[in-house]
């Protein structure tokens, strides 16, 4: 495009594809400006890890594995571990992911497979929309409604109803403040739901027309073809809702901060106040003083950090399992 | 030969018509004298021994679209139905409207009859329906299970059979479809990685595993090499004293190789239907020839 009538004969006469005549083409600015913004990925990356370990240094040679470990956490006599924030995060993002893929994964096979058309699509906009609600809206939703709720009802009911059942009975024990682990679970759960309709949705759509007829044309129910076969064909799709759920109930940090209870103390208890990472970033950093309070803050981070990592890992592994069992690829 | 005949009109409906089959081979002058109590109507040259299926004036909407207009036409049982023309002159429509697979697109609307064995089958339970007359698809579409199990499905999901049964039957079928050798000691691989032909004769034994009395397949060598293509042909002859066959196909040799009898579609009207031998070789309107001579379309 660049070449100019001057520089063309030229380039026919000597067959020239040196560095120069192809930057006239326009191919290597090209290559060149985008490699540049892709490198921008890595630099990122690596600037974040960076950060992270550098600053996380007093933490990390101070208390070793056992800050993974340690239940203590005492900015007073800077004693530090990461347990009780990495039991939180673990806890609240698992609960409300048992919450919300069922219900995320059954109205999506809805929208997807069973709905009609105009119903669908309005159905379809106002997940959409719910999935770009800002955090801090849903932490206001849980404080108003599911934190009243959660004492006056579903705490008692939990207790009046597992009270007594052998091992679920210390799940719903001590009293019912209203925030905690259970309550952030049913915000996450709320949050997370609509990414795992939208994008589980899109997982069943892509699957082929030629698939659901193959099965009703053997004789299968409407039903029968789309969890039999429909599903099971998208389960890569579904699969991957879950996790970006996952991820996104790890390190939700708003929502969670406003009704986990900021108890720095582990309880088995689900009705009991807890903390999670991103809720005691977001409460103490600003506070934190001297050396180790904001090193070992930081080294939650990237404790969190390696917890996305792991899972991410596990995602790709579990998807290449089922892609080599029977499925290969759509 | 018997030329000009009005064949667009559907024969005469004679269901009591039990003569013997038709030999595709014999010339058409022939044709009359098996049916004796078919009397004085020679031009029911397609005469079946006895129709299977059968569709009285069925006219199609997609939406505003009229996709198919008055089309009446009966499938002989035990024969190979092509249905030719060009593309989107309603041949797939209608194939499709047969087991009403149509009846999932949405907007789709259908008039008329069609029978199954007398039966109107717009009033029948869609899924026996379905579980009666199978289908074969354009692309291959195993389900993303080993190959045992994609023979198995439809016999699974209609409870045809016990769990010791299923064995015997998936290899029955594999055989009927011509691909047990080959996939024999890998019945647990992933269906996916058998070559498109192989795919397509899986499709064919998953759906001859249910004994479907008819077989509808819409154009399923479009994708294939001719080599492929050939084995499916043979396994079709080879199949229909078992069922009733109805094809879609873009190829007119496919049809006048294995079409015992053959329609033309042109924009969503049947121009006519005759014996495959006729069409070929003597057609009796204009459009038809038009088409086979490979003047348009």
């Amino acid at each position: 495009m660049a070449s100019t009538a001057a520089a063309q004969p030229q380039l026919k006469k000597t067959g020239s594809t040196g560095f120069l005549s192809r930057l006239r083409g326009g191919d290597e600015v090209a290559r060149l400006i985008t490699l540049l913004f892709a490198t921008s990925v890595l630099i990122v990356t690596a600037l974040l890890i960076t950060e992270l370990w550098v600053s996380s240094g007093p933490s990390r040679e101070k208390f070793g594995f056992s800050f993974l470990t340690s239940t203590t956490w005492n900015p007073v006599t800077d004693e530090f571990g990461a347990w009780p924030f990495l039991y939180g995060t673990i806890v609240t993002s698992v609960v409300a992911l048992l919450i919300s893929v069922p219900i995320g994964v059954g109205a999506a096979i809805y929208l997807a497979e069973l709905a009609g058309g105009a119903w669908s699509d309005a159905l379809t906009f106002l997940v959409e929309l719910l999935a770009s609600v800002p955090s801090v809206i849903y932490g206001l939703l849980a404080i108003f409604t599911i934190v009243p709720m959660m004492r006056e009802f579903i705490g008692p009911a939990l207790k009046t109803v597992f009270g007594s059942v052998p091992l679920v009975q210390d799940l719903v024990a001590g009293p019912v403040y209203g925030v905690g682990y259970l309550t952030a679970s049913i915000v996450l759960a709320i949050m997370i739901f609509p990414y795992i309709i939208s994008v589980s949705r899109e997982a069943l759509m892509a699957v082929p027309r030629e698939q659901r007829e193959a099965a009703l044309a053997l004789g299968a129910t409407k039903w029968e073809s789309t969890w039999q076969i429909v599903v099971p064909f998208a389960r890569l799709g579904i699969i991957g809702s879950v996790f970006l759920g996952f991820a996104r109930a790890l390190g939700e940090t708003m929502a969670v901060t406003m009704v986990i209870g900021n108890d720095n103390n582990i309880h088995a208890s689900l009705l009991s106040p807890g903390n999670t990472i991103p809720a005691i970033l977001a409460s103490e950093f600003n506070e934190a003083s001297g050396k180790l309070h904001p090193s070992a803050l930081i080294e939650l981070g990237l404790v969190l950090f390696l917890l996305t990592l792991i899972l991410n890992g596990l995602a790709r592994l579990l998807i290449l399992v089922t892609t080599r069992k029977g499925s290969a690829r759509a | 030969m018997t030329p000009m005949r009005a064949k667009s009109a559907p024969p005469s409906t004679d269901m009591n018509d039990t003569s013997e089959a038709i030999v595709p081979d014999q010339t058409p002058s022939a044709k009359s004298h098996p049916a004796p109590q078919s009397g004085p109507v020679p031009q029911a040259a397609a005469r079946p021994a006895e129709a299977k299926m059968q569709a009285k004036n069925v006219n199609f909407h997609y939406g505003t679209f009229k996709a198919l207009h008055d089309i009446s036409l009966e499938f002989p049982a035990n024969k190979v139905t092509a249905l030719i023309g060009p593309s989107g002159c309603g041949k797939s429509t209608f194939l499709r409207s047969l087991n009403r697979i149509n009846d999932t697109i949405r907007g789709a609307r259908i008039d008329g009859e069609i029978t199954l064995d007398g039966e109107d089958i717009l009033k029948m339970d869609v899924t026996s329906l379905r579980r009666r007359v199978g289908m074969v698809f354009q692309r291959p579409n195993p389900f993303p299970k080993s190959i045992f199990e994609n023979v198995a499905y439809g016999i699974r999901v209609n409870g045809l059979a016990s769990r010791s049964e299923l064995p015997g039957i998936v290899e029955k079928s594999l055989r009927r479809a011509a691909l047990w050798e080959e996939v024999k000691d890998k019945l647990q691989e992933s269906a996916n990685a058998l070559s498109g032909g192989q795919q397509q004769r899986l499709c064919i034994a998953r759906g001859l595993a249910v004994d479907p009395e008819v077989l509808l397949l819409d154009e399923p060598c479009s994708a294939l090499d001719p080599i492929a293509t050939a084995k499916i042909e043979d396994l079709l002859v080879a199949i229909k004293d078992q069922c009733t066959i109805v094809i879609v196909t873009h190829n007119m040799q496919q049809a006048a190789r294995v079409a015992d009898s053959t329609g033309f579609f042109l924009l969503g009207k049947l121009i006519e239907h005759d014996r495959t031998d006729v069409i070929f070789k003597n057609p009796s309107k204009k459009e038809t020839e038009d088409y086979i001579t490979g003047r348009f379309g």
